[in-house]
C-alpha cells in the first residue's frame, strides 16, 4: 500500500465530513494493512489477485434524470422508481427518494455522517478486520448507503442502489450498513457493475442487523468485467425470530471472493441463503455461505448453484455450524456446480459442525456436467442441442431463482446469465 | 402431405461393441399400428432408442427412412421435428423446468421461430389434453417428472405425444408399472391420436394393451429381429400359449440377444 499515505486517508474521512472517532477507525486499519495476512480461501489461492494496486477517481457530473444514466445502469432498475442510489467510483451521482415512512433512513454515508452520527457510531465498523482485504475496505471505504427502518415499519418498496466502478485501475470500496429494529421489514437490492474497461477492484462490506421479528432480504446483483478483483464481504445478525433473506447473484468475469457470515443470535431466527453464480472465460470464484447457530430453534438453508462454462473455476463452500446450547435448531444446505466445457473446474465443500445433540441438519453436495441422457431426452421432443442446454441450465439455476420475489430482479439476472451462455 | 412413412431395413445395433439388433426389417405407414412383442432381453428397446438416436446406441448397419429421408443421418432433434416421438420407458427428471416450459418449449421448436404458439392456444390444448388424461393441472406447473410416480411419468409421455402430434410415435413399454384405470386412461390417449396421419409402434411384454388398443400388425421380437409376425390374432395366441411355440416352430432355444445357437 506504499502507494497511498496517511494523509490521503485524512482527506478521504474530511471528504465526508466524518466524525473523528471514524477517521481513527480508518487509520488503525491502514496501519494494520502491511501486517495482516489475506484471507485463507479453500482451495483458491488469492496470493497474486490485486487487492493493492488502484486509483481513487473523483466523479462530478451527476443525473438528474434516469434516461442520462448509462442503459447498463439505468436497465438496473425494478419496475418501481421510489428509492434510489447510483454511486459511481466516490460519489452519488443519482437518487430518487419517495415516500419513504416516518423515521426511515435510506441515504449515502457523507450524509449519514451529518445526520445520524449516533446510530453510526452504534453500529459501523462493530466487525473486526480479520485479514488484510477488510482493513483496506475499512481504511477506503468510500460511500455506500446507510438503511434504519424504525420499529414496525414495513417498507413496502425495495430500496435499490447501484455501485458503478469506471476508469482505468478505478476501486470502489462501499459499505452497506442496514439497521431493521423490531418487527420491522425491508427489502434492498445492491447492483455491482463496471462501464469501462480495466477498473481493478470492489472491496464491499454489507453489515445487517436484523432486530427481534424484524425481517430483512438483501440481493446482491454484481456484474464487473474481467478485470476487476471483486470481493464483497456480507454480514449479518438476526435477533430472536427475526429472518434474514441474502440472494447472491455472482456473475461477474474476473476474480470473485464472495462471502455471507450469518449469526443467528436469538431463539427462533431464521436465514435463507439464496446463491447463483454463473461464469464464462476464465472467471476465479470462491463463494462462501456461513452460518453459525447460537439461539435456540433457530433455522438455517443454503442454497447455492454456480454454472461454469470455458475455463471457469467456481469453489462452493457451504458451512453450517450448530454451536452448544442451540437446541431445536435445524441446519440444511445444498451446494450443485455443473460444468458445461472440459475446461471448466468447480468444487462444492459441504460444512457441518454440530456441537449441540437435539438439533437436525442435512448437507447435499453435487458436482457434475450436464447428463447426456437429460439431453437425449429434451432433444427427443424437437429441442435442439443449445436450446436443451439452456433449459437444463436455467432449470438447475431456477431451483434458486425462482424463490427471489422480484419479478424483474428475475428477469435482470436471466437476461445477464442467458448474456453469457450465447457469448 | 403424403401418407406417412416409416422404413427400416436390416437395421443392425450394438451397445459397447456387442451386437443388439440383428437386422430388424419393418415398415410402418401412417393410419397403422403395430405392436412389438418378445420376451425380455430381446432387443425390442433397443429398437426403440436406436430409432431415436440414443447417444449409447451405434447403428453399425441398414437404414431407417421416415417419409423417405435418411432418418439416420439426422441429430436427434431433427428426428423429433421430422415426426418421430418415443414415449420413453425411464423418463429423466429435469429440475427447474416445468412441464409446460418444456412443452411450449418442444412446440416452438417444431414451429419455428416467427411462428410460435400463442401463449393463450397452448393453456387451451394443454388443458384439453391433461383433462383426457385425467391429469391434475398441477402437472403443468411441477418440474418435469420431478418427483412423479411411475404412472404420472408414462401419462406424462403421453401428454407430450398428443400436444406434438407426431407422425410416428413409438411408445416403449409404456403399459408397465401401470395399474388396469391407469392402463385406459393412456390408451384412450393414443385412440385419440389414432388417424390416417399417424403412425404407431408399441413395444410391450403384455398383450393387455392390446386389448384397449387394437393393432393392425403383430410382429413377435426375438434374438434381435423380428421372427415372426402376424394380424392382431397373434397376440391372442401369445397372450394364451406364451412364446414357447413360436421358438419351438423356429428352432430358436434362446431367445434373448445373447444367444448362442
Amino acid at each position: 500500500m506504499s502507494a497511498f499515505s496517511r494523509e490521503q486517508i485524512t482527506q478521504l474521512s474530511q471528504s465526508q465530513s466524518e466524525p473523528k472517532w471514524a477517521l481513527e477507525k480508518r487509520l488503525e486499519a491502514f496501519a494494520a494493512i502491511e501486517n495482516l495476512p489475506l484471507p485463507k480461501l479453500e482451495k483458491t489461492n488469492i496470493d497474486r489477485w490485486n487487492f493493492s494496486q488502484f486509483q481513487l477517481h473523483q466523479v462530478d457530473a451527476t443525473f438528474s434524470q434516469p434516461e442520462q444514466l448509462p442503459v447498463e445502469v439505468n436497465r438496473l432498475f425494478l419496475e418501481d422508481h421510489s428509492n434510489i442510489l447510483v454511486q459511481k467510483n466516490d460519489a452519488v451521482v443519482y437518487q430518487t427518494q419517495k415516500a419513504l415512512q416516518q423515521g426511515v433512513i435510506f441515504t449515502s454515508f457523507a450524509n449519514a455522517f451529518q445526520q445520524h452520527e449516533t446510530l453510526l457510531k452504534k453500529y459501523l465498523f462493530q466487525q473486526e478486520t480479520a485479514h488484510r482485504i477488510s482493513a483496506i475496505h475499512q481504511a477506503f471505504m468510500q460511500g455506500g448507503v446507510f438503511v434504519y427502518v424504525p420499529r414496525n415499519v414495513t417498507v413496502e418498496l425495495p430500496l435499490q442502489t447501484v455501485f458503478w466502478l469506471a476508469g482505468e485501475e478505478a476501486a470502489i470500496f462501499p459499505h452497506i450498513l442496514v439497521v431493521a429494529e423490531e418487527n420491522s421489514r425491508v427489502e434492498i437490492v445492491a447492483n455491482f457493475l463496471d462501464t469501462d474497461a480495466g477498473a481493478a477492484l470492489s472491496n464491499s462490506v454489507i453489515e445487517t442487523y436484523v432486530g427481534q421479528g424484524a425481517k430483512v432480504q438483501i440481493a446482491t446483483v454484481s456484474q464487473f468485467g474481467d478485470s476487476v478483483v471483486d470481493v464483497m464481504d456480507r454480514f449479518a445478525q438476526v435477533g430472536r425470530d427475526g429472518d434474514m433473506e441474502w440472494i447472491v447473484a455472482d456473475l461477474s468475469d474476473g476474480r470473485i471472493i464472495s462471502k455471507s457470515t450469518t449469526n443467528l443470535e436469538g431463539a427462533g431466527g431464521h436465514v435463507d441463503v439464496k446463491s447463483v453464480a454463473f461464469g464464462a472465460n476464465e472467471m476465479r470464484s470462491n463463494i462462501t455461505s456461513e452460518i453459525f447457530h447460537f439461539g435456540t430453534h433457530t433455522t438455517s438453508d443454503i442454497q447455492a448453484r454456480s454454472v461454469m462454462k470455458d475455463k471457469a473455476t467456481s469453489i462452493l463452500n457451504s458451512i453450517t455450524k450448530i454451536e452448544k446450547g442451540a437446541s431445536k435448531s435445524d441446519g440444511q444446505q445444498t451446494g450443485k456446480v455443473l460444468m458445461l466445457d472440459p475446461e471448466a473446474r468447480g468444487d462444492a465443500n459441504p460444512i457441518l459442525l454440530i456441537d449441540e445433540n437435539d438439533v437436525t441438519a442435512g448437507h447435499a453436495a453435487s458436482v457434475g456436467r450436464i447428463d447426456p441422457l437429460t439431453l437425449f431426452y429434451l432433444m427427443s421432443r424437437g429441442i435442439s442441442k443449445n436450446e436443451a442446454s439452456k433449459l437444463i441450465i436455467r432449470g438447475f439455476l431456477d431451483t434458486v431463482i425462482a424463490d427471489i420475489p422480484s419479478a424483474a430482479l428475475r428477469a435482470s439476472i436471466h437476461e445477464t446469465i442467458e448474456g453469457k451462455f450465447t457469448s | 402431405m403424403s401418407t406417412p412413412n416409416l422404413d427400416i431395413r436390416d437395421l443392425q445395433v450394438s451397445i459397447e461393441d456387442k451386437q443388439i439388433l440383428k437386422g430388424v426389417n419393418l415398415s410402418v405407414n401412417g393410419g397403422e399400428i403395430h405392436a412389438i412383442m418378445g420376451p425380455n432381453g430381446t432387443g425390442k428397446s433397443t429398437l426403440a432408442s436406436a430409432l431415436m438416436g440414443h447417444p449409447k446406441y451405434e447403428v453399425t448397419g441398414g437404414s431407417v427412412t421416415i417419409d423417405g429421408e435418411d432418418l439416420l443421418e439426422m441429430e436427434v432433434d431433427e428426428r423429433a421435428r421430422a415426426g418421430l416421438f418415443l414415449a420413453m420407458q425411464y423418463p429423466s427428471e429435469v429440475s427447474g423446468v416445468t412441464n409446460s416450459d418444456f412443452l411450449r418449449s418442444a412446440i416452438n421448436a417444431k414451429r419455428g421461430e416467427g411462428n410460435e404458439i400463442s401463449l393463450m392456444k397452448f393453456i387451451r390444448e394443454m388443458d384439453k389434453q391433461m383433462d383426457v388424461l385425467e391429469m391434475d393441472e398441477s402437472f403443468a406447473t411441477r418440474y418435469l417428472n420431478e418427483g412423479f410416480s411411475g404412472g404420472e411419468k408414462k401419462r406424462n409421455e403421453i401428454l407430450q405425444m398428443m400436444m406434438l402430434k407426431p407422425r410416428f410415435s413409438i411408445l416403449d413399454e409404456i403399459d408397465s408399472g401401470l395399474d388396469i384405470d391407469a392402463l385406459k386412461i393412456v390408451a384412450a390417449g393414443v385412440n385419440e391420436m389414432r388417424s390416417p396421419e399417424r403412425g404407431v409402434i408399441i413395444i410391450t411384454h403384455y398383450q393387455r394393451l392390446l386389448n384397449y388398443i387394437k393393432p393392425d400388425f403383430v410382429h413377435v421380437f426375438m434374438q434381435g429381429r423380428i421372427v415372426k409376425s402376424g394380424g392382431p390374432e397373434l397376440a391372442e395366441r401369445l397372450e394364451q400359449e406364451g412364446y414357447d411355440w413360436v421358438k419351438e416352430e423356429l428352432g430358436i432355444v434362446d431367445e434373448t440377444v445373447g444367444h448362442k445357437v
